[in-house]
């Protein structure tokens, strides 16, 4: 009976180390799927633009209030996990507070640090659900934030404030026994927050007080191990995601579009620049139908993004009623990834999977409406706080759509003929171009 | 459109402006020091072709050795490639790269952020290196060197100017001050609308907008952004692109009010300042 508690702690760690595992492994075998891409070169400037963007939040201060209050969960979530080493050694071990032994009155200055920042965090997290349920913001009211995405994040919140509360509800419930010499209980003295709620506690019974601590303890625990799980599921993947994302950042100017090395050798053999020597490179697909066709950087983006909005509030089509959303554009990236990487899991070949459901180039996901309204402002990848890039895939995904299915618009068919019998994209006549040096001295 | 790009009527009768023909140098075993990239909008457009003589009027003045392609230049491909067309972008950019590379071109100008961002950016791994900037960069070069004074004042003197951030400059090759830095030098009284800079919005013409129609909506994007412009009270809506140009134009025609509101892009006002007709 004695071990049972460990036995417990251990079979929880275990399971849950074990989804965690399973769920890590299927993410980046689906972020695997997509075509390869170098973004490996200069390290110096990914280090820098991590330790900037991810790091030090640099875009979330663009909106100074929401900015400070993201800092508190950031950093009260990074320092608090060093408290969650110890609940791990201790549920292990079988000890208790095993820090407080080594650490002396350190340890009271320390863990009253980490109540203040549990206050931080778990004050931030209600000011962000006011700021969700009854202050209306509009970009979290767009119409692909209905049903899961808008629960997925009231359930973040929600937990988040729990977990905090469970903490101070431990602390005081463990201040109380030392106080009334519980063995078991080293003796750290009061802490910062909790000791406001020992006058609630003081009256009760030994055991109660020994129930409300292991309770407060195996409900954070318990709480954090299945949020850890739940986190890989959701939006919130981006608390470990926004670090690798922003690392792999796209360096070149916004501006830049990539050359199709492949139209490059085919234009090089229509122009005769260059002789077919039975190595040129078999090309699958011009441009994005699905999301195979995109670049791992581009589905690790889809997993990295927090549905925060930033970009489709900036985004000039959105603000002037298009369909287009940069946000949807992430988030039906995602949800196809996760369909094919579910029907891979099962068992099935990648080619049948991309012939299930509703494909990322269809009405259902991401339409030809939609990508025909982007004015490539770039408003989207300046304003996302993860260096999230949504311009990337809509312009493959219109390279598909000229390149393989003809189907664009008639008014730019005219244009491309234009440029072709032209040289211009209006119908001029070529010979006319230095006509505007007429009128120079008049 | 048939506003008078150039204000000031003063005429600088002593001066006569040349356009060299990069051809006729080339025939004559010259290379120009900077090539000026007229780009189609400053070709063919109306509009534009103003910006267009504003500039050579400019280039003139300060005794800059340049040229022009004339008829040889070609559409850098950037509405197809921007619209998916990477084929006949590809086609373009490798028939301007053996041009340039032909005439030994290192140095290029250009009105147009379309055409400075692809031939800046995007010829490079075709075989076209050159040295690009945009004509507010050059234009914010001449009068840091004092070879643009802006002395004449000319129309824009004490009038309210507010400058709209192309996307290709601004977001796209983070060029935000030099255009700011040109009309700063006017004695005029610059003001920011209350989207600017990195958080500009677009004119709705980028990404070959410029030839389609609007998907549905609520409004035009022109609309939305030269209600920017007006809230600022600005008599002068200052554009430093030809796509822009039009988009505003338009947007104030749309308010009525083309009588009291004028757009011109950085190149006219300088040359008005300089008193260059
Ligand atoms: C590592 C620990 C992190 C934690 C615990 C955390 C926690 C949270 C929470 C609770 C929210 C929800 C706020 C809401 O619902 O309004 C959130 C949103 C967000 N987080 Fe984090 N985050 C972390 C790291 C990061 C990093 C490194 C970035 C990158 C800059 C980031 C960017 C964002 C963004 C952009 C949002 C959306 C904010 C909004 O809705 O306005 N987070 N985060
Ligand atoms: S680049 Fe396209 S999607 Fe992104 S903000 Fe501009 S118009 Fe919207
Ligand atoms: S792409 Fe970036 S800005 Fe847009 S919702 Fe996702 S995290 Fe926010």
């Amino acid at each position: 009976m004695k071990f049972l508690p460990q036995v417990a702690f251990l079979i929880a760690l275990g399971v849950t180390a074990y989804l965690i595992y399973r769920r890590v492994s299927r993410i980046s075998a689906n972020i695997k799927l997509g075509r390869s891409l170098d973004r490996t070169d200069n390290p110096s400037a990914r280090w820098k633009t991590m330790l900037r963007i991810a790091f030090g939040q640099q875009k979330m201060f663009d909106k100074p209030l929401v900015g400070i209050l993201h800092f508190l969960v950031y950093a009260g979530f990074v320092l608090i996990n060093i408290e969650v080493l110890e609940i791990i050694i201790d549920g292990i071990t079988g000890t208790h507070r095993i820090f407080a032994g080594l650490l002396g009155g350190f340890y009271t200055i320390l863990i009253s640090f980490f109540e203040f920042l549990a206050v931080g965090v778990l004050l931030a997290c209600v000011i962000f659900l006011i700021r969700r349920h009854l202050l209306k913001v509009p970009r979290f009211s767009n119409p692909e934030m209905k049903g899961w995405p808008a629960l997925d994040a009231t359930v973040i919140l929600v937990v988040e404030i729990t977990l905090m509360a469970a903490i101070l509800l431990m602390n005081a419930a463990d201040t109380v026994l030392q106080a009334k010499g519980a063995a078991h209980y080293p003796q750290t003295g009061a802490f910062l927050f909790s000791q406001m709620f020992t006058p609630m506690l003081e009256g009760l019974s030994m055991n109660a007080l020994v129930v409300i601590e292991r309770v407060g303890w195996w409900f954070h625990i318990l709480g954090i191990f299945a949020f850890a799980v739940y986190v890989t599921y959701s939006k919130h993947l981006h608390i470990a995601l926004a670090f690798p994302n922003t690392y792999f950042s796209n360096l070149q100017p916004k501006g830049y579009m990539d050359n199709m090395e492949s139209v490059t050798n085919e234009v090089q053999l229509a122009l005769g620049l260059k002789e077919d020597d039975g190595n040129m490179p078999e090309i699958d697909r011009f441009g994005a139908k699905d999301i195979n066709d995109l670049t791992w950087k581009n589905l690790m983006d889809a997993y990295s993004c927090t549905e925060c909005g930033r970009c489709t509030s900036n985004c000039p089509a959105n603000i002037t009623g298009k369909k287009l959303s940069p946000r949807k554009v992430m988030m039906d990236t995602r949800d196809r990834m996760e369909e094919i990487g579910e029907y891979i899991a099962k068992g099935g070949e990648l080619d049948k999977a991309l012939t299930e459901g509703h494909g990322l180039y269809s009405d259902e996901r991401i339409s030809k409406e939609e990508l025909m309204a982007c004015t490539t402002c770039n408003a989207c990848t300046d304003a996302c706080p993860i260096n999230i890039d949504p311009l990337s895939i809509i312009l493959q995904m219109r390279r598909y759509i000229a390149l393989e299915e003809a189907d664009t618009p008639q008014s730019w068919n005219s244009m491309f003929t234009n440029i072709e019998n032209n040289m211009a994209p209006w119908q001029f006549s070529p010979t006319d171009r230095f006509n505007w040096a007429e009128n120079l001295n008049d | 459109m048939d506003i008078k790009p150039v204000l000031n009527v003063k005429k600088m009768s002593e001066m006569t402006y040349k356009v060299p023909l990069m051809a006729d140098l080339a025939a004559e075993g010259k290379t120009p020091e900077v090539l000026f990239w007229v780009g189609c909008a400053g070709s063919f457009d109306d509009r534009y072709k103003k910006v267009t003589i504003a500039m050579v009027k400019i280039l003139n003045k300060v005794g800059i050795d340049f040229a022009v392609l004339g008829t040889e230049e070609s559409c850098t491909g950037d509405p197809a490639k921007r619209a998916g067309r990477e084929d006949l972008f590809q086609m373009q950019a490798i028939g301007n790269i053996e041009l340039l590379n032909a005439y030994n071109i290192k140095k290029i100008v250009t009105a147009c952020p379309h055409c400075f961002n692809i031939l800046k950016n995007e010829y490079k791994e075709l075989g076209g290196d050159y040295d690009v900037i945009h004509h507010s960069t050059f234009l914010q070069q001449l009068i840091d060197a004092g070879k643009v004074k802006m002395t004449e004042g000319g129309e824009f003197k004490g009038k309210k100017i507010t400058y709209h951030d192309s996307c290709y400059l601004g977001r796209a090759n983070d060029i935000y001050e030099a255009p700011r830095k040109v009309l700063e030098q006017l004695d005029a009284d610059l003001v920011e609308m209350k989207r600017c800079r990195t958080k500009g919005l677009c004119c709705g013409a980028g990404g070959a907008q410029m030839f389609k129609d609007a998907e549905k909506g609520k409004k035009e994007i022109n609309v939305e952004r030269i209600e920017d412009a007006l809230e600022t009270g600005a008599n002068v809506v200052a554009a430093a692109c030809p796509f822009c140009m039009t988009m505003m134009t338009d947007g104030v025609k749309s308010k009525e009010r083309e009588h009291d509101v004028k757009v011109f892009d950085l190149a006219e006002i300088v040359a008005d300042a300089e008193g260059l007709s």
